[in-house]
């Protein structure tokens, strides 16, 4: 956990609602290349950190740095620029458009010309769109949707529309991948897919952040865990150490629990 | 990727046949006439269309950049002795930066509030050409506008002119078909279905939706150069809300998000009122009943309703 190779640094970040503290003070950093998961009861503040880290709203006080850059202040777009990318926690596709579509905005960041060249299409402009158009059928393929490429994506069947949403979010190369209840609403085999799809783009070296109620998913497929209850960090370790910790069962299970 | 080409080429094709047919056939200077407004609406609602088919964004203020175009020229034409083709690119010049400095602190707005803000905007600038009569020849309009020509080309002639408005008509279309076709369209149409997910892939929201809105403003004031040096005069009546209700009216009726629509829905409400001068006095009755039903049966607009309706005919007729 040496702050040194660290992708994401969290320094002392608190944000409040009004008078409610979301967050209090929360310091951690992610390592390049493992998966973490962020676990807490509901609303313990992680759909919050996740906004914070993405740019949907400016945090109170702390600093986020991502590779060694400030991003407290930079908006949304930028920082997929930088290399962060998000699914969210109610599917968000773009319905009106195809599956394919979807991947290509997801490239968005990756592809330059502007709104003069798209009018105008010199060379350069074709080139670009026949290389994306490539790389999305590719990533299609990885994702295990290759075949569906020109349906549109509101026919899928949720589970591959959740399969979409994290491919559109791959599609801007992103170095740290944040999933928002990636599993929710999909059924056993589907979660067991998702699972080895998510330790695969990890061994592709991008670092994930994954927030997930699905206790087995996330103790069988993160590196370690950091652990939330009302806006503050209770625990931070393996899988091992989180589930043994004490202040993570009094969190969940209440204070009813004795020792004997 | 290939095909799509082809089928654009031979939609151009067609349109481009079927306005030299008109220009051969049609003779009565009246039809011509009609003809040449659908052309000058049909950018305007086009122009619309990107904003609000594909970005999704409301604007209530079209009129204005229609006007700012159309008394730009008349302007420059008649107080400063400025060929019109000089004008022209100041007309559109006058029309972007308008739109730049509008469309910052507006754009910020969304749904009714956006609606509300260029409604304002389109109101002010309304009063501005009834007002400064000293420059814009106030509420009694601006006369003497002069009619265009190319060298030894003169476009008073109805024909020529209805060349030179369906031309620009057709260059207006591929413009928007290759932005929609694109990275930029792509990007439209994702803030157009969910603003939070198109920033959450890295599109600049802010900077896309301003883009647009002065892409749409400056095709507008095209419009509306035209319409200046068609009629050779203009008025502050032209260019009021009902008008910008009527553009938006355009492109609902056409179809959202269907250039193509957008000629049928200026062509629908150009004609309208033609048609319905028989009725006289109960003429805004008829014309509101039949926007209704056209709303109330073909929701989607009139492309994609009569498209369906056609499918749906074909299926019934297979079995």
């Amino acid at each position: 956990m040496g702050a040194d190779n660290a992708l994401l640094a969290i320094d002392s970040v608190s944000k409040a609602f009004g008078g409610v503290q979301a967050l209090a003070d929360i310091t951690f950093s992610l390592d390049a290349g493992a998966i973490t998961g962020l676990i807490g009861p509901n609303g313990a503040g992680k759909t919050t950190l996740f906004n914070l880290i993405t740019g949907v709203f400016p945090t109170d006080t702390g600093q986020i740095r991502f590779d060694d850059r400030i991003i407290d202040r930079r908006p949304v777009h930028e920082r997929v620029q930088l290399g962060i990318a998000r699914t969210f926690q109610n599917v968000e596709l773009f319905e009106s458009m195809t599956v394919l579509e979807n991947i290509l905005v997801g490239r968005h960041t990756r592809t330059r010309y502007g709104i003069l060249a798209s009018m105008i299409r010199p060379p350069g402009v074709g080139r670009e769109e026949k290389k994306a158009t490539e790389k999305a059928i590719d990533l299609l393929d990885f994702i295990g949707l290759g075949e569906y490429a020109h349906r549109q994506s509101s026919d899928l069947a949720f589970g591959w529309q959740r399969l979409l949403e994290l491919g559109r979010a791959l599609a801007s190369r992103p170095r740290l991948l944040l999933l928002d209840e990636p599993a929710a609403g999909l059924n056993i085999v589907e979660t067991l897919q998702l699972g080895t799809l998510i330790k695969k783009i990890r061994d592709q070296g991008i670092t994930i952040l994954l927030v997930e109620h699905d206790m087995s998913l996330t103790m069988d497929v993160s590196d370690r865990i950091i652990v939330l209850d009302q806006g503050r960090k209770i625990a931070d370790g393996t899988p091992r150490e989180v589930q043994e910790n004490e202040a993570v069962m009094k969190a969940y299970l209440g204070e009813t629990r004795q020792n004997p | 990727m290939k095909s799509s080409t082809l089928r654009n080429i031979i939609y151009y094709t067609l349109f481009a046949l079927i306005v030299i047919i008109c220009g051969k056939t049609v003779e009565n200077a009246y039809y011509l006439q009609v003809l040449t407004f659908i052309g000058i609406n049909t950018l305007l609602a086009v122009s619309l269309n990107m904003l609000m088919g594909y970005a999704g964004q409301i604007s209530l203020g079209h009129a204005a950049f229609y006007g700012i175009g159309a008394y730009a020229t008349a302007i420059l034409t008649v107080h400063y002795g400025f060929s019109p083709w000089l004008a022209l690119p100041a007309a559109i010049g006058a029309a972007m930066i308008v739109a730049y400095l509008v469309g910052m602190p507006t754009l910020k707005l969304s749904g009714y509030y956006l609606a509300m803000g260029t409604l304002g905007f389109g109101m002010i600038v309304h009063i501005l050409f009834r007002e400064w009569s000293g420059v814009t020849g106030g509420a009694s309009g601006f006369v003497g506008i002069p009619p265009l020509e190319i060298g030894p080309v003169n476009f008073v002639s109805d024909k020529n002119y209805l060349y030179l408005v369906w031309g620009t008509v057709l260059f207006t279309i591929i413009l928007c078909r290759r932005i929609i076709d694109s990275r930029i369209g792509r990007a439209l149409r994702a803030i157009h279905d969910g603003e939070k997910a198109a920033a959450a892939v890295g599109v600049d929201t802010r900077k896309l939706k301003l883009q647009i809105f002065v892409f749409s403003a400056a095709f507008a004031a095209l419009a509306g150069f035209l319409y200046a040096h068609f009629v050779y005069f203009i008025s502050p009546g032209t260019f009021d809300f009902i008008t910008s209700v009527r553009i938006v009216t355009m492109v609902v009726i056409g179809g959202m998000a269907s250039i193509w629509g957008s000629i049928l829905g200026a062509a629908l409400l150009t004609l309208l009122p033609e048609w319905l001068h028989a009725f006289s006095e109960f003429e805004m009755i008829v014309y509101g009943l039949i926007l209704m039903l056209v709303m109330i049966f073909l929701p989607r607009g009139l492309t994609r309703g009569i498209l369906s309706l056609f499918e749906r005919f074909r299926r019934s007729d297979g079995r």
